[in-house]
C-alpha cells in the first residue's frame, strides 16, 4: 500500500496521507505574484516613480490575470467543492482561513476599479472609434459614460491614486494573511512563527517584480520593440532591495529556530538536512536569492553593455520566480513531511493525473498567461512602454 | 443570536453580504462554530454532562481490540490508513550509554504487535493508546473556516458532515494527529467518543472492548463517576500540555517520551 521507505521514524498513523498537495503550494505562490505585481504598479501609482510608469498598467493587468485564478487551486482541492461558497455565507471567524472569501473579493474589486480608471481614457476612445460588437464591448466597459475631458481624467487619476493607497495595505493583507494561515498553526513547529506573514509578503513582492520583469522582456521581444532600460534597471533595483529584506527574514527564522533549540529542533534539522535540503538550500536560498543578488549587484555596477545586463536581469528573475516557488513548496510540503509526533518524517510523492495532481497544477499555472494575453488584447498597455 | 447555522445560511443568501458579514461575526464568535444548538435526542440533556476519558498506560497490553472495535462501530474505512483511535508501542533500548526509543503503531495496532527486537535488548517497553483528546480549547474548532467542526455542550468535539467543505485545515491544526480525511464523505472525520452510544447511556466502543480496563470513560460533572475517582487519586498528565489545548483525555503513567 504505502512504501515503507518513504517514512522515517514514527509518524502518527493518520499522517500517512499528506493532506495538502501541490495545489496548496500554488495558492500562496499565485496570491504572492498578484500582491507583488500590484505593489510594483503602486510604485508609480502611489509613490509617483516615473521610471515605473511604462509597466504600471501592464502590472495591474498581470495582477488581475493571476488574481482570477487564485481561487482555483483551493476550490479544486476541497473534498466538497460545491460547499466552498459557505465560506462566504457562514465564515467562522476564529479561523484564519475564513476571511479569504472577503479579502479576496475586496481585493478583486480594488484591482478591477484601478484597471478601469487607468484605462478609461483608452476605453472611451475605442468606444467612439470602433463599430459593431467592438463598439458595444468598449461602450459597456466604459459603462456608457464618455466624459474624458481634462477635468474628468484628472479626477479619475486622483481617485485611482487613492484606490492604490488602499490597494497596498490590502495587497499586503491578502498575502500576509496567507502567511498567517500557516504561521498560526501551533501544531506544526515548521509553520508556527509570527514571522510567517511578513516572510510571505517579502517573497511575494520579490516574485511579483521578477515576474513583471520577465513579462516585460517577453512582451517587448514578441512585439519587436526596444526595452526601456531605465524602467528595466529600476525594476531590477527594487528587486534587489526586496531580496535583501526577504533573505534577512528567512534566515532570521532559521537562525532563531536553531539558536533556541527547542524540542522540535531535531526533527527540523532532519527536515532541512534530509527532506528538503535541495529545495531549501539549493533552490530557495542559493538559486532563488544569492545568485540573483550577486547578479543584480553586477548589473548595478556595470556601465553600458545593456544587452548583457538585460540577460543578467532576466536570468535573475527566472531564478527568483523558481526560488519563490521552492519557498512555498518548502513551507507547505516541508511542513507536512515532519510528523507532529516530532519523531519521524514522511515523503510527499506528487501524482500527475489526479484531482490534486501535477496536471491540474500545470493547467492552473498556464491559465493566467492566457488570461493576460486576452486582457492585453482588449486593453493594450503597450503605448506606455513606447514613449 | 439564537439561529442555527443552517437557517442562517438560507438567511444569508437573501440579505446583502454586508449585513450577513456583520451578523455572522457575532454568531460565529459567540458560538465558536456550534453547528447544532440542541441536544441530539429527547431523553438526553447535554447540559447535564461533561464527558472525560482516562487512559491508564500501565494497564494496556497492546492487543488492539479497541482500535478494531472502533473501526467496526464507526464504519471507519477498514483498509485505509485512517484511525479514530490507535495504540503506540514504545521500546527503549540501550547500547552502552546510548538510549534509543523505537516507536511504532503498525496499522494503528489493530492487528497487535510483532516482537522484532530481542527481549534482552529492551530496557523498557510500554503501550500508549491514543484518541482524540476532545480538547477544551480545540485548535481544530478554532481553524475550521465554516464552523463545521464544533464542540457540544457536553464537551465532545464533532464534525458536521453535511457542512464540512473538506479543506482539511483542521487536520493540519490538530497537534495529535487525531483527524483524518474521509474519502467517502469528502470531509474531515474523527473520534466522536461514540456520541451515538454515550447519549444513550452506553460506553464508547473502545472502552467497552478493552479487556484490561486501560480505557475509562465517564462524566466529569458527576463526582461519583469512576473517572473522577481516578482523577482524584492518581497523578495525571495530558499530551502536549504546553500547547494549551486543554485535553479531556487524561493519562495515568505517561512516560516523558510520549508526545
Ligand atoms: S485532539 Fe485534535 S481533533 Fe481532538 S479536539 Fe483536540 S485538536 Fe481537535
Ligand atoms: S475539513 Fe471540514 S471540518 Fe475541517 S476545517 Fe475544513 S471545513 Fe472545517
Amino acid at each position: 500500500m504505502v512504501a515503507e521507505d518513504l517514512i522515517w521514524g514514527y509518524i502518527y498513523p493518520n499522517e500517512i496521507e499528506i493532506q495538502w498537495s501541490i495545489l496548496i503550494v500554488l495558492y500562496p505562490y499565485i496570491t504572492g505574484l498578484v500582491a507583488g505585481a500590484f505593489i510594483a504598479s503602486s510604485l508609480y501609482h502611489v509613490f509617483g516613480k516615473q521610471e515605473i510608469k511604462p509597466v504600471a498598467r501592464f502590472a495591474l493587468l498581470t495582477a488581475l490575470a493571476f488574481l482570477l485564478v487564485a481561487t482555483l487551486p483551493l476550490v479544486t482541492h476541497l473534498g466538497n467543492p460545491l460547499r466552498g461558497i459557505e465560506i462566504m455565507f457562514t465564515p467562522h471567524l476564529t479561523s484564519a482561513m475564513s476571511g479569504f472569501g472577503y479579502i479576496y473579493s475586496f481585493y478583486l474589486i480594488i484591482v478591477v476599479l484601478e484597471i478601469w480608471l487607468s484605462f478609461r481614457e483608452d476605453i472611451v476612445k475605442n468606444a467612439l472609434k470602433f463599430k459593431g460588437w467592438k463598439k458595444l464591448m468598449y461602450s459597456s466597459l466604459a459603462l456608457f459614460s464618455y466624459d474624458i475631458s481634462e477635468k474628468a481624467l484628472h479626477s479619475d487619476e486622483k481617485f485611482a491614486r487613492k484606490l492604490a493607497i488602499i490597494g497596498i495595505p490590502s495587497a499586503a493583507f491578502l498575502h500576509g494573511y496567507v502567511g498567517f494561515i500557516f504561521g498560526g498553526i501551533k501544531a506544526n513547529p515548521w509553520w508556527s512563527t509570527p514571522l510567517m506573514p511578513i516572510i510571505f509578503l517579502m517573497s511575494a513582492i520579490v516574485s511579483g517584480i521578477a515576474l513583471l520583469i520577465l513579462l516585460y522582456i517577453t512582451a517587448s521581444w514578441l512585439r519587436k520593440k526596444v526595452l526601456n532600460y531605465k524602467t528595466l534597471f529600476s525594476l531590477a533595483h527594487y528587486l534587489w532591495i526586496f531580496l535583501i529584506l526577504d533573505v534577512t527574514l528567512e534566515l532570521l527564522e532559521i537562525i532563531s529556530m536553531k539558536y533556541e533549540s527547542l524540542e522540535e529542533i531535531e526533527i527540523i534539522d532532519r527536515l532541512l538536512s534530509e527532506k528538503i535540503a535541495t529545495t531549501f538550500y539549493g533552490v530557495q536560498l542559493t538559486m532563488g536569492i544569492f545568485i540573483p543578488f550577486v547578479l543584480l549587484i553586477l548589473v548595478m555596477v556595470m556601465k553600458n553593455r545593456e544587452k548583457l545586463k538585460t540577460l543578467m536581469i532576466a536570468v535573475s528573475s527566472i531564478f527568483v520566480v523558481i526560488g519563490v516557488f521552492a519557498m512555498r513548496w518548502n513551507v507547505v510540503i516541508g511542513g507536512q513531511e515532519i510528523s507532529k509526533s516530532l519523531s519521524g518524517t514522511n515523503t510527499y510523492v506528487p501524482v500527475f493525473f489526479s484531482q490534486e495532481g501535477v496536471l491540474p497544477a500545470l493547467i492552473i499555472m498556464i491559465l493566467p498567461f492566457i488570461i493576460l494575453t486576452v486582457l492585453t488584447y482588449i486593453l493594450p498597455p503597450w503605448k506606455d512602454m513606447e514613449t | 443570536m439564537d439561529i442555527s447555522r443552517r437557517e442562517f445560511t438560507k438567511f444569508g443568501c437573501r440579505i446583502i453580504i454586508g449585513a450577513a458579514a456583520g451578523a455572522t461575526i457575532v454568531e460565529s464568535i459567540a458560538t465558536m462554530g456550534a453547528a447544532q444548538v440542541e441536544s441530539p435526542n429527547k431523553d438526553y440533556d447535554w447540559n447535564e454532562h461533561l464527558w472525560g476519558y482516562v487512559v491508564d498506560t500501565r494497564k494496556c497490553i497492546g492487543c488492539g481490540r479497541c482500535a478494531n472495535a472502533c473501526k467496526l462501530e464507526n464504519e471507519v474505512p477498514f483498509d485505509e490508513p485512517v484511525y479514530r483511535t490507535w495504540i503506540e508501542r514504545y521500546r527503549v533500548t540501550r547500547e552502552g550509554n546510548e538510549e534509543t526509543v523505537k516507536i511504532d503503531s503498525p496499522n494503528g495496532g489493530i492487528d497487535g504487535f510483532i516482537e522484532d527486537i530481542p527481549a534482552k535488548e529492551i530496557k523498557k517497553a510500554f503501550y500508549v493508546p491514543k484518541i482524540c483528546n476532545h480538547c477544551d480549547n480545540p485548535p481544530c474548532v478554532q481553524v475550521c473556516p465554516v464552523g463545521a467542526t464544533y464542540m457540544t455542550e457536553d464537551g465532545v468535539v464533532l464534525v458536521d458532515y453535511e457542512y464540512c467543505i473538506g479543506c482539511r485545515y483542521c487536520i493540519q491544526g490538530c497537534p495529535y494527529g487525531a483527524r483524518y480525511f474521509n474519502i467517502e464523505k469528502g470531509t474531515a472525520d474523527k473520534c466522536t467518543w461514540c456520541y451515538h452510544r454515550i447519549t444513550k447511556g452506553l460506553l464508547p466502543a473502545c472502552v467497552q472492548a478493552c479487556p484490561v480496563g486501560a480505557r475509562k470513560f465517564g462524566d466529569l460533572k458527576d463526582p461519583e463517576s469512576e473517572i473522577n475517582k481516578i482523577l482524584d487519586k492518581e497523578r495525571i498528565n495530558v499530551l502536549k500540555a504546553d500547547l494549551g489545548t486543554k485535553p479531556k483525555v487524561y493519562y495515568v503513567g505517561l512516560d516523558r517520551e510520549v508526545r
